[in-house]
């Protein structure tokens, strides 16, 4: 098969990427005990930061997400991913509120990652990168917040990957986090979620090209295995009805199955193209990282097993969305960060939108979910005093 | 809190509350934390917070009786007074609110002693099985009874453990449950002038409504 990005692979300069950069000089402690610094964060702003600094709301992005939420990418041309959600007069209104957006630490859109230059080597991180964490991430973010004066988040949101960097949010630092609101996510990662991060690690470093983790160095890059991580990543992210509906088993442009193994069906189509498209736009050893902070994510272990401990004593209002054909961050997650935030008597809202998109609902236009978040926001900026 | 339950309520309540929640709310301190178990589309929750100034949050079966509270700025959560309550602590509300939801519970009285434990208080109401309307129904048409509270057929009604005043009454007094205040009322939510205790009351009422606490 043919997985090879059509167009040649486009990495980004940096003065082409619109947004905002940080320099931190001060190291930053890591959970794996190494310490990175100084390091750069990636940020893009949306909206007008109030006089009184209440109005900001943080979106946290998931794994192969970054921080152009509301604009088209500047390397795709393609919608921003909250495009839907986030603009003027929109659920995350940019002309109520200020959005932030931080490319995750480990990420490739200008964070300090993998991809990066390690100023100690003058050559990209490559596996010499320390392994990081939800939490890690947390950390980073919280400089951006520093740094634009903001003590307390109106809102911190966002979905999967997000989700969990939501919690952390609430977990680390409930007196900067009026509202949260996780969607489709856990607070652990499951052993299920855990092998299929695992399928697409294997995938990116069998390929040749990868070379150990020093493609970069050497001029290659592990396309093949980028595209195969992506396209059985993909897989968890829909549910079987929908695929079902959008592919059937309808054939791609011939009219019998060919006996071969090219693509006959429009699915294997749809996938492989999934996976190509994905590659012009990340780094196989950022997927590497990211992926590995999910799963060592477990908010209920840092806290002696026990969740409930993980929020005690918060004044947060939280507001938790599942969605029923999501099997990759199934209800029954959401359910048990409900559980944990009512056995601490916190303030917690939660809705299980009806949809068959699966995991992927949370990135799609769903009046429900929409309608959900429009009305905790604004239930919020009641009790905040937001106009 | 007021003596006579009728005249507590604010005048801006909005007109569409119900007669029996207006009661409820009537028994809730302005400014209390107030879990509504059963809340629906959050029609007694609303109210509450609009008007009473309450940290309200909702419980409620349906899912999209969840989805409208939630859309509408209140804070709910999918769950069920059965399975729910045992995750919270206890006193972590000043009332506990079951509005004619109990005969639907699988365990009525573990669902009473768990809204005694979350709340300081907790409110209950439910319809009178021993109303004459419906005692008469059972002995001379020998059919189960249907009212306008209890308005489904036996093979369609939610309500599994059906209970009288005097019943109710009779548990609380097991189970050491205080009664704090009672209203009976009569087939339009309105309360009656009678000695909840009484027979008569027993006989007229087509719903109580208790404000409990733990003895």
């Amino acid at each position: 098969m043919n997985l090879t990005a059509s167009s040649p692979t486009r990495m980004m300069l940096e003065a082409d990427r619109p947004g905002f950069r940080l320099n931190v000089a001060e190291p930053l402690a890591l959970d794996c005990g190494a310490s990175l610094g100084p390091y750069t964060i990636a940020y893009q702003t949306y909206g007008r930061l109030n006089a009184a600094r209440t109005n900001a709301i943080l979106i946290c992005h998931a794994l192969t997400g970054d921080q152009y939420v509301a604009e088209p990418h500047p390397m795709t041309g393609k919608p921003g991913w909250w495009d839907t959600l986030a603009g003027p007069g929109k659920v995350l209104d940019t002309d109520r509120y200020f959005l932030i957006c931080v490319n995750v630490l480990g990420g490739c859109m200008g964070s300090s990652g993998p991809m990066e230059t390690n100023p100690a080597t003058g050559k990209p991180w490559g596996l010499q990168f320390p392994v990081i964490t939800i939490a890690d991430m947390v950390r980073a973010q919280r400089e951006v917040l520093d740094h634009l004066g903001i003590e307390t988040l109106f809102c911190v949101t966002g979905g999967s990957m997000g989700g969990m960097q939501v919690l952390q949010w609430a977990a680390s630092y409930p007196e900067r986090v009026f509202a949260a609101v996780p969607i489709a996510t856990a607070a652990r990662h499951s052993a299920q979620n855990i092998a299929f991060h695992e399928v697409g690690r294997q995938a990116i470093m069998a390929d040749p090209n990868w070379c150990g983790g020093n493609y970069l160095e050497l001029g290659r890059r592990p396309e093949r295995g980028l595209a195969v991580a992506r396209m059985a990543a993909h897989i968890t992210y829909l549910s079987e009805p929908a695929l079902h509906r959008k592919f059937g088993r309808n054939l791609q442009n011939r009219r019998a199955v060919t006996y071969g193994f090219d693509a006959d069906f429009q699915v294997e189509n749809y996938l492989r193209h999934q996976g190509i498209s994905f590659v012009e736009r990340f780094d196989a050893n950022s997927y590497l990282y990211i992926t590995r902070a999910c799963d060592y994510f477990d908010l209920a272990a840092e806290h002696g097993g026990v969740l409930a401990n993980a929020f005690r004593g918060t004044r947060t209002r939280f507001c938790l969305i599942s969605f029923t054909s999501d099997w990759l961050y199934p209800t029954s997650e959401s359910r048990a960060i409900v559980h944990a935030l009512n056995a601490i008597a916190a303030n917690v809202s939660f809705v299980e939108v009806e949809t068959d998109k699966g995991h992927d609902a949370f990135l799609l236009e769903e009046p429900e979910f929409f309608a959900t978040l429009r009305g905790f926001l604004d239930g919020c900026a009641e009790h905040r005093g937001l106009a | 809190m007021s003596p006579d339950a009728s005249v507590a309520v604010r005048p801006a309540a909005p007109a569409a509350l119900r007669e029996d929640l207006r009661l409820v709310a009537s028994m809730i301190e302005p400014g209390s934390r107030v879990l509504d178990v059963g809340c629906g589309d959050g029609e007694l929750l609303s109210y509450l917070v609009h008007h009473k100034d309450v940290d309200g949050r909702g419980m409620e079966l349906s899912q999209s009786g969840v989805n409208a509270c939630v859309r509408h700025g209140l804070s709910a959560i999918q769950g069920d007074a059965d399975n729910d309550l045992d995750a919270y602590p206890s006193d972590a509300f000043d009332y506990a609110v079951l509005s004619q939801t109990l005969p639907a519970t699988r365990s009525p009285r573990r669902v009473v002693r768990n809204l005694v434990r979350i709340g300081r208080f907790a409110i209950v109401s439910f319809p009178n099985f021993g109303h004459w309307r419906i005692r008469l129904d059972l002995a001379l048409r020998g059919r189960m009874p249907m009212t306008h509270l209890l308005a489904a057929p036996w093979y369609d009604t939610p309500n599994i453990h059906l209970c009288t005043i005097r019943d109710f009454l009779a548990l609380c007094a097991e189970d050491g449950v205080r009664i704090e205040r009672s209203v009976t009322l009569d087939r339009w939510g309105r309360p009656f002038r009678l000695d909840p205790r009484s027979a008569l009351a027993n006989l007229l009422a087509e719903q109580g409504l208790f404000l409990l606490s733990r003895g």
